[in-house]
């Protein structure tokens, strides 16, 4: 196990650097200084926000320093917010958004294994037909139009739940975390019922059953921890979705989190801010994959049995 | 043995082909027929807009403004008194084209490189996929923000940008194929008298590997309108004039309160062709048997 998570380790390493890499070199490389936009600015103003940003230094030597701010966890200054640093803007979003993705995915898994075990237990009836269709619905509606409409229907027609804001107004989490969560419920429906209907089919299942348990305990003590693998191999991708949704719930429900921030730093050309929060993001969707392997690894027998095996 | 069964195996016993059989299958299977009746239509309106579109791209009636259904606009009109109709019928043109030119993109480079490295094998294999690892792991959404900022926002550029996403996938599933089907007799046969390996994985393997590319492909559509229509909405894909269904819904979802025609009827064209689109793709991932491509 130990020899998996630092093989894994290993991979994320260079994922990292390269991404890092690339951020810097294409930020850099966009038409246009962050300082030529709005009003003129005097050459020695210009020259000293150069130095400033460290903008005056040869490419290689921005890099260069660019990395060793890093390496002290220091994502440098904000080019539209003097003052503020990219550490303090993603400080003050990143509860927001870890929040907002927190209660998206505890809905998406509620919703999902509970409809998808359901579905699984009785395939290709009614009871089956019925959420995989909606799990579809949920695939296919995007959370840019789910959102606005469950804005209009519980917001404005039925006005039950506060249309936008975060933490100010009672029940105002509701509504972006249904939207943000649901089509990974939709998701995560449709994996446990393909994975919880391969083990039900398990002959160790059915020794379950022949030693009489009740059926319920069959389902949860020992279907349950089989069937979901494939749901928890999937919450690390689904970590790296939650982030790019809620550039579009936080902006429709005008949510101050990452997502938000990121979306208005590509607007406002804020290159270091873009190169601060592109680097944050990926390294934490990289980590969040290596977890999720990590636990999909360990609740596999055989994946554990290879590695301990020194294979 | 039922009817059908017996049906089946006198068109087997006629000569039916793969492909026979898994039409059969598919024409059987209701959902993935109307899945493809709806797109057909979808393309053929889309094909067509310029000539049957009920009003001119650009007509505007600013005297009109913003009306809910009626005779002369049968879905209404926006706030510049646009024929909604018309503005969805022209941005479904490019949402659909988006959708299947990025995903030709996608298919070539995945193909390509997919083969060539389960062909090839080796180390060469190990790097091309380790190349692939490595790109798996990055946040593409991510990175096409990135992009669509530094080098604007170019139509061809979220062309290629999407394209490049996507492709992953499909070369991860053609180098499985290849390395099956590198051990057929078929091909050793093709390799003994002598072919270039560019003709052997061109003539004879990649036909071979045809239901998997073809089921992928019917949902790596879907997934990429997806993704244009969200880069829209957040107003960093399409441009006006320009529009597409993502930009359309976005200006909807501003103004739903007053005008909720304009949220709900490019929303249902949108939200109609993904659900045809993985229709026809789960019909016919049954249809050809293929397993485990996607979910």
């Amino acid at each position: 196990m130990l020899r998996f998570i630092f093989w894994r380790l290993l991979q994320a390493i260079p994922v990292i650097f390269v991404v890092i890499t690339a951020t810097f070199f294409l930020v850099r490389s966009a038409p246009g200084g962050p300082f030529d936009s709005e009003k003129a600015v005097l050459p020695e103003v210009k020259r000293a926000l150069e130095a400033q940003y460290k903008l005056d230094l040869p490419l290689h030597e921005q890099y260069m320093a660019y990395l060793g701010d890093l390496s002290n966890g220091d994502l440098g200054p904000s080019f539209k917010y003097p003052g503020r640093s990219v550490n303090e803007i993603l400080g003050s979003g990143l509860p927001v958004t870890a929040e907002l993705g927190l209660y998206a995915l505890s809905f998406a898994l509620l919703i999902g294994v509970l409809a998808g075990v359901f579905a699984a237990l009785r395939p290709n009836t009614r009871q089956d037909y019925i959420p995989m269709g909606m799990a579809m619905i949920g695939i296919c509606m995007p959370s840019f139009l789910l959102g606005p409409l469950l804005v209009l229907i519980f917001g404005i027609y039925l006005d039950w739940l506060p249309i936008a804001g975060w933490g100010d107004l009672p029940g105002d989490k509701i509504l972006p975390s249904i939207t943000l969560g649901s089509a990974y419920a939709a998701y995560i429906a449709r994996l446990s019922r393909a994975g919880m209907l391969e083990i039900l089919s398990q002959d160790y299942i059915r020794t379950a059953r022949a030693k009489g348990l009740p059926e319920w305990r069959v389902v949860i003590q020992h279907a349950l921890r089989g069937g979901l693998i494939p749901v928890i191999a999937f919450l690390g991708p689904a970590f790296a979705g939650l982030l790019a949704g809620s550039f579009v719930v936080e902006t429709i429900f005008q949510i101050p989190g990452l997502g938000r921030f990121y979306v208005q730093a590509a607007f406002n050309r804020d290159y270091t801010m873009i190169l601060g929060t592109t680097v944050f993001l990926s390294t934490l969707i990289v980590f969040f994959n290596l977890i999720s392997d990590v636990i999909a690894a360990w609740l596999n027998p055989r994946l554990r049995a290879q590695f301990k095996g020194g294979a | 043995m039922n009817a059908e069964q017996t049906a089946l195996l006198t068109e087997a016993e006629d000569g039916a082909s793969l492909w026979h059989d898994a039409w059969l299958r598919l024409k059987k299977n209701r959902a993935a027929v109307t899945g493809g009746m709806v797109l057909a239509i979808m393309v053929v309106l889309a094909i067509l807009t310029p000539w049957i579109a009920p009003y001119g791209y650009e007509a505007q009636n600013l005297d009109l403004g913003a009306t809910p259904p009626s005779a002369a606009h049968w879905l209404g009109t926006d706030i510049f008194g646009r024929d909604l109709l018309t503005q969805i019928l022209f941005g479904g043109r490019i949402s659909l084209a988006v959708g299947f030119i990025a995903t030709a993109v996608a298919l070539v480079i995945g193909v390509t490189w997919g083969a060539v490295a389960g062909y090839v094998g080796g180390r060469i294999d190990s790097v091309m996929m380790r190349f692939v690892d490595i790109l798996y792991a990055l946040p593409f959404m991510i990175f096409i923000i990135l992009l669509m900022v530094v080098f604007g926002r170019n139509i061809l550029l979220l062309f290629l940008a999407i394209g490049a996403v996507e492709w992953l996938t499909m070369a991860r599933i053609m180098r499985t194929q290849v390395q099956s089907l590198r051990q057929q007799e078929f091909v050793e046969a093709a390799v003994s008298l002598g072919l270039p390996p560019s003709a052997i994985i061109f003539k004879h393997i990649i036909p071979n590997a045809l239901g998997p590319i073809i089921v992928y492909t019917t949902l790596t559509i879907p997934s990429v309108m997806l993704l244009e229509a969200f880069l829209s909405f957040l107003g960093l894909g399409i441009q006006p004039p320009q529009t597409s269904w993502g930009l359309l819904i976005s200006y909807g979802a501003e103004t739903m309160e007053e005008y909720p025609w304009l949220l709900i009827f490019p929303g249902l064209a949108l939200t109609i062709t993904l659900f045809s689109l993985n229709f026809l793709g789960d019909g016919l991932r049954d249809a050809l048997d293929v397993r485990g491509s996607k979910d």
